[in-house]
């Protein structure tokens, strides 16, 4: 059991180098123009080992979804880490299935770093197998998470699309309101770089904070810090004479380490950000630019909105009805209001409005684009946000 | 109001842009694009804006007005999600006090503004309301015109409506029934369906996708009024029982006709030197539940139901109920809801003398019915002058109870020995044992504790899950119709010597040039220009 359970760890973390390295064919692919004329068809080449490298990744990814199957005894998306795990895996099955389609290696370089991007940051909660109450021992229960996590990586394939766009068309010069929220948005990404990297530094050098507090209740409690405490909890007092003091302590609702790891994650991404900045005298945006230089904006577009005419109807079946089924079986409604099931008839009616707007007003291109962002922006609020901070019935926490 | 006659000899009504039968644009302004949403046709809002019901069907049926709609229900959904609604806060608390002590003065607000219950609040139903009626309007103003003008459309297309698509293109070929003949093999093997008319061919394929939308808000229209009907009564049920193990009840909202056993309640915790899950347990600190299981069974009362005589139950079925299994019978479902461990079900004292400690006999007195009198032999007797299942003090300071529930039972005893034939009364309860005259001289000792485990099962009829079920199956179907399939329309047509080809579809325009690509690559036509695209090489 052991041993499966270490081979499903290894597999993760192999196809995570094989993301990595599809990420570096396709960034060959785009900009190697210059391979090209000196070897003639070695532009294709790099393109489909980008591709190739994104079906392996994906197989050992399965790999490692299976054998923890086997491990846990049940399907491996009952806690934040695998569920974040299984919406990067299910993202690259979208990419896997959509790229034959349009054949664009610049959807690869795209998405291939934000799967990424998610199995680290997935990476970063509790990776042990837990329990099931018996409220979440239900098929439908599965049947549900796996198709809202199909469904939304897809989703995040019209986002990259979308991303693509934008970067193709703003004009870096202008600096306007949409170079200004393009580059909040690559900042916003580059912070979940810094949250994953500073929390590894601390966690490597074993950094630990505890601290006495009064909770919300008004009783005595203990918290450990993973990172230097900017902020501390309510009443705190330091229980090591080394560690740092808090600049101020927060209020009892407010849970005082995840805010001090928000603020943690938004400065080093800050500090990357304008490393990054200074180094090249450019924008984020600006150095992505070039690449896209051989891109159809209008190409762009139409897998954006491709991305979202398939994904919406597979959400809405997984986010919502299966999700009500489930309901319906396991609390005895199917619909109870809890914040989660808000926030997914919120990204269906996000998306739905998205739809009216694209057939019946016209909103292409850009208006799209920007749609395509938010839309993401929702889903992750709804996996991170909610799951975090409002907790209700479907708190893995 | 004046119909539109076209020179193609088609009349068309009122308000019409697009021929519906040519396809000759109305309206000749410039060169630009046709827009050819819902083909160009009448449409109710677009045509009339007289009566007062011209302007309310106008309003709902705007797109624009339903976007908003959707907006602000989005909006107003996500205001629900700040703080926790009522129904999820703690059941002792009071909302009018508990906003506001836990999240001060926005706290406040928000239980003011009615936020604390938004999904309940008139105008959030409202909205949805609205939603549903605009739904059903602007579907109608649509869907009912698009149809005739996709069944009256022909063939031969003008020339303006051909020129005027987004992909269009001249072709010079020198035999074009030759030409027309390949293609139209080809897109056979495509599976378009040809229509013919004077050698001209139109190539249609996936028309039924079109209906896509409107099947969807049938659905959605049959989902909303789903949701409507759970307000009628008898619609639906949603009662909540209790039931002790070995306990028989009637379950409520069943007219008195289902009679429920317990005959067992199990919880059972992950067993912690389970190597899987061992890091997890050590995190969560407290055992994680494995299971909820009430064994219960099913009984039907057969008598007349005379109110007062002892029901005549016979057994109907069995079913061990758990989180994610509800038992299922004649509509009604019970859930595994919550429960009760240990509640105290029986309680047992001795009789005994102070001074001595001699004692006299034991008593089991039940909590849930005690007896009057418990008699002991040679002129020993116990009788229970007063109980108080769930005792407290009242506001008077004298003892009450707060609920027959027996949280916390207490009894008021009169002792009856031989020689103290008019008894002496104390007062007993968990960890109290009072001599309220102060002079007995017997007293009754606690001796034993019987516990039970008491289930909590919600019981549930709901005649409206089947309507919701048929809303959401026709809205998925017309989901993956309207996006999944698309329509498109290539037109071949001769004009003088060439061969015009033009091409519409109402999504997916990559996979429309992509049949078109195959049709050219094998036969003598040239690909015809997406102006779109065009558009964007030149800037
Ligand atoms: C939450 C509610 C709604 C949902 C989920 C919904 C869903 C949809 C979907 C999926 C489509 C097809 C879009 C596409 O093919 O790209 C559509 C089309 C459409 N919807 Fe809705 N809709 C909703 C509310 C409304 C409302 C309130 C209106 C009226 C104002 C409306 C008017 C339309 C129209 C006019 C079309 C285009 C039909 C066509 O092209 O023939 N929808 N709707």
């Amino acid at each position: 059991m052991d041993q499966l359970s270490q081979l499903s760890s290894n597999l993760l973390l192999i196809a995570f180098f094989l993301y990595l390295a599809a990420t570096i064919f396709f960034a060959v692919s785009v900009t190697g123009k210059k391979f090209k004329n000196k070897a003639g068809e070695e532009k294709n080449i790099a393109g489909l080992l980008g591709y190739s490298s994104s079906i392996i990744a994906l197989l050992f990814a399965l790999g490692y979804f299976v054998t923890r199957w086997i491990v846990a005894g049940h399907a491996p998306v009952s806690n934040l880490f695998e569920y974040t795990t299984f919406l990067g895996i299910m993202m690259s099955l979208a990419f896997v299935i959509l790229y034959p389609i349009y054949k664009t290696n610049v959807l690869g370089l795209f998405t291939m770093p934000i799967v990424m991007l998610i199995i680290a940051y997935a990476s970063m909660f509790p990776r042990e197998v837990s329990p099931l109450i018996p409220a979440l021992q239900s098929i439908w229960l599965k049947i549900h998470v796996i198709t809202t996590a199909l469904g939304q990586g897809i989703l995040a394939i019209g986002f990259a699309g979308g991303l693509i766009y934008l970067l193709r068309v703003i004009d870096f010069k202008k600096n306007d309101k949409q170079v200004k929220a393009i580059e909040f948005v690559m900042y916003s990404m580059i912070s979940i770089v810094g949250y994953i990297l500073i929390s590894s530094i601390f966690s490597g050098l074993n950094y630990e904070a505890p601290f006495a507090y009064v909770d919300e209740k008004g009783m005595e409690a203990e918290v450990v810090y993973h990172l230097p405490p900017l902020v501390g909890p309510n009443e705190a007092v330091p229980l090591t004479d080394e560690q740092m003091t808090p600049f101020f302590n927060v209020h009892p609702n407010i849970k005082s380490a995840d805010l001090n790891t928000v603020i943690w994650s938004l400065f080093t991404g800050l500090v990357l950000y304008y490393l990054v900045r200074l180094i090249t005298k450019r924008k984020i945006g600006e150095l992505l630019q070039p690449l896209l230089k051989g891109v159809s904006p209008q190409a762009a577009d139409e897998i954006s909105y491709r991305a979202i005419a398939i994904g919406f109807p597979i959400f809405t079946l997984g986010g919502l009805i299966f999700a009500m089924i489930w309901a319906q079986i396991a609390w005895t409604r199917f619909w109870a209001w809890d914040p989660k099931e808000v926030w997914a008839l919120i990204t269906f009616l996000f998306y739905a409005a998205y739809l009216h707007l694209r057939l019946s007003r016209g909103w292409h291109g850009e208006k799209s684009a920007w749609l395509c962002v938010i839309g993401f922006a929702i889903i992750m609020f709804n996996l991170i946000f909610v799951n975090l901070v409002i907790a209700g019935l479907h708190s893995y926490a | 109001m004046e119909k539109a006659k076209c020179e193609c000899g088609h009349v068309n009504p009122y308000g019409t842009v697009i021929c519906e039968s040519c396809g000759k644009p109305f309206f000749e302004e410039e060169k630009a694009l046709l827009n050819m949403r819902y083909e160009g046709v009448a449409r109710r809002s677009q045509t009339y804006n007289k009566t007062m019901i011209d302007k309310v069907w106008n309003f709902f049926s705007s797109v624009k007005v339903g976007i908003w709609l959707i907006v602000v229900t989005l909006l107003a959904s996500s205001i629900g999600t700040i703080f926790p609604q009522e129904m999820y806060i703690p059941p002792t608390a009071n909302p009018t006090f508990f906003y506001e002590a836990e999240y001060g003065a926005i706290g406040k607000i928000y239980y003011l503004l009615g936020f604390h219950d938004l999904y309940n609040s008139w105008w959030y139903m409202l909205l949805i309301a609205a939603l549903g009626v605009s739904l059903i309007i602007c579907s109608l103003d649509r869907v009912v015109p698009l149809h005739r003008a996709l069944k009256t459309q022909r063939v031969t297309r003008h020339e303006s409506f051909l020129q005027r698509q987004r992909v269009h293109g001249v072709s010079n070929v020198d035999d074009s029934d030759e030409t027309i003949e390949q293609a139209q093999q080809i897109l056979k093997e495509k599976k378009y369906n040809l229509f013919e008319e004077n050698g001209n061919i139109v190539a249609e394929k996936g028309r039924f996708s079109r209906w896509g939308p409107y099947v969807n808000h049938i659905g959605l229209i049959i989902f909303l009024i789903g949701c409507m009907l759970r307000f009628f009564p008898g619609m639906y049920v949603d009662e909540n029982i209790w039931v002790r193990e070995g306990e028989t009840v009637v379950i409520s909202g069943t007219d008195g006709e289902f009679f429920l056993r317990n005959d067992q309640f199990i919880v059972d915790f992950y067993d912690d030197t389970d190597e899987r899950f061992q890091d997890a347990l050590v995190r969560a600190g407290s055992p994680i539940v494995r299971k909820y299981q009430t064994s219960a069974t099913l009984f039907q009362r057969i008598d007349d139901g005379v109110v007062g005589r002892e029901p005549e139950l016979v057994e109907v079925a069995r079913h061990d109920i758990r989180v994610n299994d509800p038992f299922k019978f004649e509509g009604y479902a019970l859930y595994q809801y919550a429960f009760k461990q240990n509640e105290i079900s029986e309680m047992s004292f001795e009789l005994e003398e102070n001074e001595t400690g001699e004692r006299f006999g034991r008593i089991d007195v039940s909590t849930y019915d005690p007896e009057t009198i418990y008699d002991l032999g040679n002129g020993y007797k116990v009788e229970v002058i007063e109980y108080f299942p769930d005792f407290y003090f009242d506001d008077d300071r004298t003892p009450a109870s707060q609920s027959r529930i027996p949280n916390n039972p207490a009894f008021i005893f009169k002792i009856f020995t031989p020689e103290i034939e008019e008894g002496e009364i104390s007062f007993v309860g968990i960890q109290t044992n009072q001599d309220i005259n102060g002079e007995n001289t017997h007293r009754l000792r606690f001796v034993d504790i019987e516990m039970n485990h008491v289930t909590n099962l919600v019981v549930r009829k709901d005649y409206t899950l089947g309507i919701l079920m048929v809303g959401g199956v026709i809205f998925m179907v017309g989901l993956v119709q309207g996006m999944y399939w698309t329509h498109r329309r290539i037109w071949l047509q001769k004009v003088n010597d060439e061969i015009w080809v033009s091409a519409h579809t109402n999504k997916n325009w990559y996979g429309l040039k992509k049949d078109i690509e195959a049709v050219v690559s094998k036969t003598e036509l040239t690909m015809p220009i997406d102006s779109v695209e065009e558009e964007e090489k030149k800037s």
